[in-house]
């Protein structure tokens, strides 16, 4: 790349930038070779969709307005960024010191998610240059759930960026800065989980007025309760899970004394877990019996929903609970790949799969929307791993070096190992 | 007091101490004088002078009414077509029924869109405003006709369904479709005169007539009225939709908004407060 030109270059933060511009570590890792395609591609099949519409790259009909990326991207990658919120609380507002450790990390996962996954509700908007009216008031639709969604993600993205910009400014050796942005972390997490609360549970409200088109075993009024309590179990177990794997990506960054302490993380997420989910399970069955929805039971569809409340929730919080009292990690991993693919299952299930489940015709993603939603992901994950392999988010928060220090010296963080 | 009543409450309460808050659909509540067609589908004779008088009026393209094919299956409207008649089978014969936005009293569209693009007029129409809209189609997810259409192979895409002509309403003249049947299977006016007269119609002929109205309080009562000689499921209605205005289905929601909003952050720094003072022993 360029920037290697950049060495000599005087520019004071310039060429701090530029030097944090090149890239670290091999070029040719697997994820970058498949990457990289991906993010062509999806690139590409955007400019088709942004010339020829929505219909020339989705199976998207008059049926199925919400598609996969709405879905996907959007109701399910805002669950899995539910994370944020929970160990925000359990850290700022419980003071679990505890799980101090993983909370950079938790929240520029949630800031990353809203930016990307929310954001990829501005690709399946059919006139996205007027997204800005809710917000200029062109209307203020007050009476809308979704301007409530919208309203609320665009704060929260504010929210987490506040409270991950004490990282930013340690990175950029910004004293003054780090101690203001930091005081108000306590106010940005009571604001944020205020918010989250209510946006988590306003994605399910969204699908309230879609009573007669919801399969009766997904519908419920209670469905923003729903989504609201397994936003909770679902980002602890995207954590167990992201964790495992950049605990693997990331060595270098982590500092070893933190190595020890992530086990016992892990357990006390999945206590978390398993609770929640209880507490969903019970809340579910609850409403199955109050409803008499057994005689729906029969069937293809009863058989799908069993899988779902009994095979990905209830038998994860089974396996979250023998984990737990054993301290076994391994099947706490397990455990969470599970309640993931629950939760994958059932907002699917409310926004695609059991939405119009008695029409002709039925939805399935396109190869474009398939495409498309992987880019964001890859996007996502490209950002974040440029941002842990210069931002203090892993590695123990550093004594900011001092003003004079050259900056693009880094802390040689490997040799610590 | 059940749940219900107590998020009334609470959302009241809530709005009074923040001034804010969820509204009523539009505003206040929406008046009751408003304007509607009555169809009756015992004097249709499925000529489709209506489509056609439609598609004219609003620039689309015209359907070829000569040629019966088109009522082989029943169609939807879509984005090129904002009424469609379909032929139903049924226990007394041949029926023909109209189909197209319902103009519903509280419609679902309106309370899901967040710009206001979709807009009940107080005269009755509702409509869409371009220059409002984003295209996010939650309109279409919620209404419980499937009345919003999406032009997807626009890159700029609009929204389409009936509009009740409101332009032609504003120039005091009658919904192109209503002036081109030759039958008066379609009939225009106030909602609450229309209902007199369907009322009236059912009382002189109960043989010809099921006792039923569609449209008086389906989904809160809608614009469009119906009537039949056969049980409306057999014309491929939905009976099954209530008769609670759709916008209360997440009015309970919105109520809750505000006291969330200002409740939990004072119940967040209370706990951070309790747990401050455990700690620091
Ligand atoms: S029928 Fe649908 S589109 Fe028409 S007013 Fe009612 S909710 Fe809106
Ligand atoms: S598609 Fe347009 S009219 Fe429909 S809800 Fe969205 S902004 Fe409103």
């Amino acid at each position: 790349m360029s920037q290697m030109t950049a060495v000599n270059d005087q520019g004071g933060f310039w060429s701090f930038l530029r030097s944090q511009l090149r890239p670290r570590g091999k070029i040719l890792t697997p994820f970058n070779v498949i990457s990289v395609p991906i993010i062509l591609l999806g690139l590409g099949i955007l400019v088709v969709r942004f010339t020829k519409g929505l219909g020339s790259v989705t199976n998207l009909s008059q049926e199925y307005p919400w598609g996969f990326w709405i879905g996907f991207d959007v109701v399910t990658g805002v669950a899995f960024a539910g994370g944020a919120y929970t160990i925000t609380f359990a850290v700022y507002i419980m003071r679990m010191e505890k799980y101090h450790p993983i909370v950079r990390a938790t929240v520029l996962n949630g800031l990353l998610a809203y930016v990307f996954y929310a954001g990829a509700l501005a690709l399946d908007l059919g006139r996205p240059w007027n997204i800005i009216n809710p917000i200029i008031g062109n209307d203020f639709g007050f009476n809308s759930v979704l301007f409530l969604v919208s309203w609320h993600f665009l704060l929260y993205m504010l929210t987490e960026l506040l409270e991950f910009s004490p990282v930013v400014a340690e990175w950029l050796g910004a004293r003054r800065a780090r101690r203001i942005l930091s005081s108000l972390t306590l106010a940005a997490v009571i604001f944020g989980v205020t918010l989250s609360s209510l946006h988590q549970s306003g994605l399910g409200a969204l699908y309230l007025m879609a009573k007669p088109k919801i399969h009766p075993l997904w519908y419920s009024e209670f469905i923003p309760i729903f989504f609201l309590v397994s936003s909770i179990f679902a980002g602890l177990s995207m954590i167990i899970f992201e964790g495992t794997i950049s605990h693997r990506v990331f060595k270098d960054q982590i500092d070893p004394k933190k190595h020890g302490s992530f086990d016992d993380i892990v357990i006390g997420l999945a206590k978390g877990a398993a609770i929640a989910m209880f507490v969903y399970y019970f809340f579910r069955s609850l409403i199955f019996l109050h409803d008499k929805q057994w005689t729906l039971v029969r069937g293809g569809w009863g058989a799908w929903y069993l899988l779902e409340i009994i095979g990905l929730v209830l038998i994860p919080c089974f396996m979250y609970a023998y984990g737990v009292r054993h301290r076994h990690i391994g099947i706490i991993r397990v455990a969470s790949i599970l309640t993931l693919l629950g939760i994958v299952m059932n907002r699917l299930n409310i926004s695609v799969i059991a939405y119009n489940w008695n029409a002709a015709v039925r939805y399935y993603p396109s190869w474009q929307e398939i495409v498309v939603t992987m880019m964001v992901v890859s996007a996502e994950i490209w950002v974040f791993r440029w941002i842990v392999f210069r931002m203090p988010v892993l590695r123990e928060a550093h004594e900011l070096p001092s003003e004079k220090q050259e900056k693009t010296v880094r802390p040689p963080v490997a040799a610590s190992l | 007091m059940n749940r219900r009543d107590f998020l009334k409450v609470s959302g009241v309460a809530g709005m009074a101490l923040t001034g804010t808050g969820a509204r009523g659909s539009e505003g206040s509540s929406p008046s009751l004088e408003f304007y509607g067609v009555l169809v009756d589908t015992t004097r249709c004779i499925g000529c489709r002078a209506c489509e056609k008088a439609c598609a004219t009026e609003h620039g689309f393209p015209v359907p070829d009414t000569a040629n019966d094919a088109a009522l082989e299956k029943p169609r939807k409207t879509s984005e090129t077509a904002w009424t469609v008649v379909n032929r139903y089978d049924t226990t007394r014969g041949e029926v023909f029924v109209k189909t197209q936005c319902m103009h519903c009293w509280q419609p679902a569209c309106t309370a899901a869109c967040l710009t206001n693009a979709m807009h009940k007029t107080p005269e009755g129409p509702v409509i869409w405003r371009s220059s409002k809209c984003m295209g996010c189609r939650f309109c279409m997810v919620s209404c419980p006709f499937d009345m919003p259409k999406f032009e997807y192979h626009e890159w700029n895409p609009k929204i389409q369904k009936c509009n009740l002509c409101f332009d032609r309403l504003q120039e005091g003249k009658k919904p192109a479709c209503v002036g081109a049947c030759p039958t008066d299977a379609l009939m225009f006016g106030m909602k609450r005169d229309l209902m007199e007269i369907a009322r009236v119609r059912i009382y002189n002929h109960p043989e010809r007539y099921t006792h039923k109205i569609y449209g008086e309080h389906e989904v809160g009562g809608t614009g469009w009225l119906y009537l039949s000689a056969v049980p409306f499921e057999e014309l491929g209605f939905r009976t099954d939709l209530g008769t609670t205005p759709y916008p209360e289905y997440t009015r309970d929601f919105l109520y809750g908004v505000p006291l969330v909003l200002f409740g939990l952050p004072a119940l967040l720094y209370g706990l951070n407060q309790m747990s401050g003072s455990d700690n620091e022993d």
